[in-house]
């Protein structure tokens, strides 16, 4: 398959403990196709927090071959892997997780410029916020300044500013009132039908439903794969 | 280019300014301490120099005592057991007249009596015309003209209230004041500031000792002569034993200024503790940073941010509070470093001088690397977090 962005093959997760061996991933297999939208659901402890980590380049797993965007991540180094998040992914958090450092704006361009190694001219950054719907003035403030709606819509625009292949979103309403997490789940959608691969990480049976695929996992296993 | 990671650097450093002062503030007090013993030694060396410099046209030559040559008191001082025979003398004489002046010096601590006080003080004992030629300078007052009278120093004369035709007595012999000496400080050959001066005749009817000195002293014309009097009377006067000693005053200066920087280095040493505790300070400062930011690391590495970018930004902060800590350490240790000398050297005559001045970067570099080196082992750890553990934080 040409456009597999995300591709499992045999994934073990196995955490050493004195108590005896944690297996969060069991032999788990996985392809998904550029443009699509995925939710993976399940209960917690049943391992999706460590699939989202194993997504995300932010973990590695013991055995298995996982390939982000074409590109297999076992025996990647630590640079290589950082390098990876910063040009394939974009992550979405449910805590917003802003730099309470720097302005809005500065938080969408952040990942601009260390990809970059320079300043945003081309005016993508303000492109970006007018998206999800962040006016010039509230790009001004600082997140500590902000709602949790409009902090979510600035870290999404951060998710996109490098163009990532795949969008990664952890319990992105969990913070939100359901108003706005309707609205923040909106902009969401609507980058997927504009052709983004969109996988959300959840509990709420509400957003899974409406992913074009629901991956249910349990024990470290997909117990149900279907739409 | 400007650089995002020090950007983030920087205002962590704001929005924590006080605390970032404080950690600069033990890096600033570490610098003055240092700067200042620094200088405070150049300073007082220069000045001991300059003091002493200003006699280093003057060689004296004293009995040899047997002790050794570790002797620290100006010649001088020395007792009046041992004194130098005539023949003695007349060697000197013939060997040092040709380089400049030569006299005899007779010396003596004795009792000095007016009224009911009675007190010890240096008593010399020289020619008139020695007198006229070395005690050039009277403040009032003329040369003894008569048997019985003396010339006492600036500070003999003011702390027992004496003045030109003052009363007292030596022994059993009652003397005036004919004229106050200038005051000369410290020298090589006489110490005359707090002393009596008398004729050479009053002196051996006094204390005896006829026509045998304490010490020769030698006015040389030609400074740069010391090093070839001070061998030549040496080579033949000691050929056989060791019997007089020469003294020059570069000697004295390069054994001064050894002592005083042996005693300043020492003091820096002290004064360098306190740069130890700076450095815990920055430290502590610095693991706090890094520990209550745990969650923005997780932020930072799980966007994009590489392990050596993290590093790079606690360095940075490190390195802020130490530049800071340095600017105002500078800036203190000039104006209390001025003071201090001001106050215990008397003079700040060598203070704008490249040897006293140069103290100052030293110590601020020494106190901005020990800020960088302390704020480096934070950095790591936090460049080191798991990102999956550190985003987990809160």
């Amino acid at each position: 398959m040409a456009d597999e962005v995300v591709c499992l093959k045999h994934i073990s997760k196995v955490y050493p403990l004195l108590s005896g061996d944690v297996i969060a991933l069991d032999d788990l297999s996985l392809s998904i196709e550029k443009g699509e939208f995925v939710a993976i659901i399940g209960p917690s402890g049943s391992g999706k927090s460590t699939l989202l980590n194993q997504l995300g380049c932010l973990d590695v797993p013991t055995s298995g071959d996982l390939k982000i965007g074409g590109r297999s991540i076992a025996l990647m180094s630590d640079y290589e892997l950082t390098d990876l998040r910063l040009k394939t992914i974009g992550f979405i958090f449910q805590k917003f997780n802003l730099l309470p450092l720097l302005s809005a704006y500065e938080n969408v361009e952040y990942p601009y410029t260390l990809k970059y190694r320079k300043k945003d001219t081309s005016g993508r950054v303000s492109k970006l916020l007018s998206l999800v719907g962040i006016n010039e003035k509230l790009a001004k403030h600082k997140p500590s300044e902000l709602s949790g709606g409009q902090q979510q819509r600035v870290a999404i625009a951060r998710a996109l500013v490098n163009n990532p292949k795949i969008l990664l979103c952890d319990e992105p309403t969990g913070n939100l009132d359901s108003k706005t997490g309707v609205l923040v789940l909106n902009i969401l959608r609507k980058l997927n039908e504009k052709g983004k691969t969109l996988i959300i990480v959840t509990h709420d049976p509400e957003i899974a439903s409406q992913a074009d695929r629901i991956i249910t996992i349990r024990d470290g296993k997909i117990v149900e794969d279907g739409s | 280019m400007k650089d995002i990671i020090f950007a983030m650097a920087l205002r962590n450093v704001r929005i924590n300014l006080l605390r970032s002062i404080l950690a600069a503030v033990g890096i600033t007090i570490g610098i003055i301490s240092i700067a200042c013993m620094g200088m405070l030694g150049t300073n007082m060396t220069a000045s001991v120099t300059d003091s002493l410099s200003a006699m280093a046209d003057k060689l004296s030559v004293s009995p040899f005592s047997g002790k050794g040559g570790g002797g620290g008191g100006a010649p001088g001082m020395s007792s009046g057991s041992d004194n130098l025979t005539k023949s003695q003398y007349k060697s000197i004489v013939k060997i040092a007249g040709k380089y400049g002046y030569v006299y005899g010096l007779h010396s003596i601590r004795g009792k000095v009596k007016k009224g009911k006080d009675e007190w010890s003080t240096q008593i010399y004992g020289i020619e008139v015309s020695s007198m006229k030629t070395v005690l050039n300078n009277l403040t009032s007052g003329g040369y003894p003209s008569s048997d019985n009278s003396v010339l006492v120093g600036p500070s003999f004369a003011r702390d027992n209230d004496l003045k030109i035709g003052s009363r007292f007595s030596i022994g059993n012999s009652g003397v005036k004041i004919s004229g106050i000496i200038e005051s000369r400080g410290m020298s090589m050959d006489m110490n005359t500031d707090s002393s009596v001066v008398m004729t050479k005749d009053m002196y051996e009817s006094i204390f005896g000792a006829k026509d045998e000195y304490n010490q020769v002293n030698i006015v040389l014309n030609d400074i740069n002569d010391a090093e070839a009097v001070s061998s030549e009377v040496d080579a033949q006067m000691n050929r056989r034993e060791e019997t007089v000693r020469v003294q020059d005053s570069s000697r004295m200066v390069s054994m001064i200024s050894s002592s005083v920087t042996t005693i300043t280095s020492f003091a820096t040493l002290i004064a360098s503790i306190s740069l130890l505790v700076a450095a815990v300070s920055i430290f502590n400062i610095m693991m706090m940073s890094v520990t209550e930011r745990i969650r923005e690391i997780g932020v930072l590495r799980s966007i994009g941010t590489q392990k050596k970018e993290i590093l790079r930004m606690f360095v940075y902060e490190a390195t802020l509070i130490g530049v800071l800590g340095a600017l105002l350490g500078m800036i203190l240790s000039l104006i209390m470093g001025y003071l201090f000398i001001l106050i215990m050297v008397g003079n700040t005559k060598h203070f704008f001088t490249y040897d006293s001045l140069i103290h100052l970067p030293y110590a601020m570099a020494i106190g901005l690397i020990i800020c960088i080196l302390s704020g480096l082992y934070p950095a790591w750890r936090g460049a080191q977090m798991d990102p999956i553990e550190a985003l987990r934080a809160d």
